[in-house]
């Protein structure tokens, strides 16, 4: 009985804990999938009705929306993967401009996060600048990313790159600050060098909370590169497109640029989910 | 490994810990601390491992003062389900220490294998902690001590919550290893049967605060320690009963 004390201590231990609601949606996701398959089809078709019964040109239904979506950017030749000129031109800089300022927001993030989250000092001093940070409405600074870059790529990935890295940064802290001091204990008497300690405790035990911060940055990332590419000085880009159908009043395309939207953020979260999945492992999520 | 503690003085703060601790533990020993709850027994530990430096007095490991984590020295926590690392596996929570020797790859996961067999456990190396038992899970935290052949072993309630049968196989398994590799242990229990079985030595804590050393007791127990027989033995029972006045008068 007391040894079944140990195990509970063992699994609900700080590592696995917030992994774990990751992994019950693996089962359960496939138990639900029928259902939900049902409600996103019921909601289309709805909308498909409703929309055909009005007939406004400013709602059209999801069939028509889907075959502007498929004949701007899905209907290219077959060497090119189907992608038109237009999803090359506008789709992949886009891509582009996010996969930039991400990948700057987590190499910086998770760098700066285990540096404030490893030294007390570093965390009480850094703290409120840090929560100021994250409470600004990221959007709100990229006039001043304007002012002082000026419009184009490099303003626009430092400003994806400016409000993603807070969740990061925010996440890795206090991941690495909240590490067993037992665990710590056991590093410091198998005198492990500074970073075997990096490796093979501080990040590992960090990273449920740095995933979570990395969903979080991921989807500041998406709109922050639509909303840098609405502005003026812009000449591709799913914004721009968004931007400059409206501006010609070809609120179809805005639709099917809405549509692309909504489907490249759910691709990409359920992407970042499947690498969580595989970094943390099916042991750790249960553990 | 002769461990030596000098007038060791211990405080949190104001709060008096361990007072005037002289003890000297010569090589090979196996030495059981035993004392109630909260006296001061895990801080008497972390202080011979060089996680907290002595606020009075000094600790010498073969003359030379314990200033940092020494070499040469292991340790095993009570709380094995946090002391292993969750993420890695068996073989590779063991080989974690043979890194700072410098071995290659290969050779560490061929020791780690070693070891584990030696603890009785060579079908889980390639398993998570998580998945087995709190015994097994104990004695992967006893192979990672073992797999650098430390000098000093010190052992925090190793076996504290462990069911009952599982605790004396693994006292069985201390006691082999201690047998054959001759390493000095230092042992902290609350159990007072324990501490006489498997101790070469006991030494009880008065309770805090400000603990002191109210008993130093050799045991002489005749024949191979076994757990029935021994544990029936009319000096097992004597020398249980001293530690016990010791313990509860304390």
């Amino acid at each position: 009985m007391r040894g079944e004390q140990g195990q509970g201590t063992a699994r609900t231990s700080p590592v696995s804990r917030p992994a774990a609601s990751s992994s019950a949606a693996g089962p359960a996701s496939r138990r639900a999938l029928l259902p939900r398959l049902l409600v996103l089809l019921l909601t289309l078709a709805v909308w498909q009705a409703v929309a055909r019964a009005h007939g406004s040109v400013y709602f059209p239904p999801p069939s028509r929306v889907a075959g502007r979506a498929h004949a701007l950017w899905f209907s290219g030749p077959v060497r090119h993967l189907f992608l038109t000129d237009a999803a090359v031109g506008n789709v992949l800089p886009s891509l582009g401009r996010m996969a930039a300022g991400f990948g700057i927001a987590v190499v910086c993030g998770i760098g700066l996060g285990v540096a404030v989250g490893r030294s007390r000092w570093a965390y009480a001093l850094c703290n409120p600048v840090l929560q100021f940070a994250r409470a600004v409405p990221p959007p709100a600074l990229v006039p001043v990313f304007v002012v002082v870059l000026d419009f184009g790529t490099p303003m626009q990935i430092t400003a994806i790159a400016f409000s993603a890295v807070w969740p990061v940064l925010i996440n890795t802290a206090e991941g690495v600050r909240n590490t067993d001091p037992l665990r710590l204990d056991v590093a410091a008497v198998l005198r492990l060098h500074p970073v075997e300690r990096l490796r093979f405790l501080l990040l590992p035990s960090a990273m449920p909370r740095i995933f979570a911060g990395l969903r979080l940055s991921l989807s500041l990332s998406l709109i922050l590169m639509v909303f840098s590419e609405l502005l003026p000085g812009t000449a591709d880009g799913i914004g721009f497109t968004l931007t400059d159908a409206q501006s010609r009043s070809d609120l179809l395309t805005v639709w099917a640029a809405l549509l692309l939207l909504g489907v490249l953020g759910y691709v990409l979260n359920t992407v970042l989910l499947a690498v969580e999945r595989r970094l943390l492992g099916r042991g750790r999520t249960t553990a | 490994m002769t461990l030596r503690l000098d007038a060791l003085g211990q405080r949190y703060g104001d709060h008096p810990v361990l007072r005037d601790i002289t003890l000297t533990v010569p090589d090979g020993q196996l030495l059981c601390v035993v004392g109630p709850s909260g006296c001061g027994k895990s801080t008497l530990l972390r202080t011979v491992a060089g996680l907290r430096p002595a606020r009075e007095g000094t600790v010498t490991l073969d003359g030379t003062p314990v200033t940092g984590v020494p070499d040469h020295l292991a340790v095993v926590f009570q709380d094995y389900g946090r002391s292993l690392f969750p993420w890695l596996t068996v073989r590779d929570n063991v080989a974690l220490p043979l890194r700072r020797r410098g071995l290659a790859r290969a050779e560490r996961r061929a020791e780690a294998e070693r070891i584990l067999e030696r603890v009785g456990l060579d079908g889980a190396a390639r398993r998570h902690p998580w998945q087995l038992s709190g015994g097994m899970q104990q004695r992967v935290a006893i192979a990672r001590a073992l797999v650098c052949r430390p000098s000093l072993l010190l052992m925090d309630e190793p076996f504290g919550s462990l069911d009952a049968q599982t605790r004396e196989d693994l006292e069985d398994l201390l006691l082999e290893v201690h047998r054959t590799e001759n390493t000095t242990i230092l042992l902290v229990t609350h159990d007072i049967d324990e501490s006489v079985y498997v101790g070469d030595r006991v030494v009880v804590l008065s309770s805090g605060p400000g603990a002191r050393v109210v008993l130093d007791l050799p045991v002489e127990l005749p024949g191979k320690r076994d757990q029935i027989t021994t544990r029936g033995l009319p000096e097992f029972v004597a020398l249980r009963a001293r530690v016990g006045r010791a313990v509860r008068g304390a």
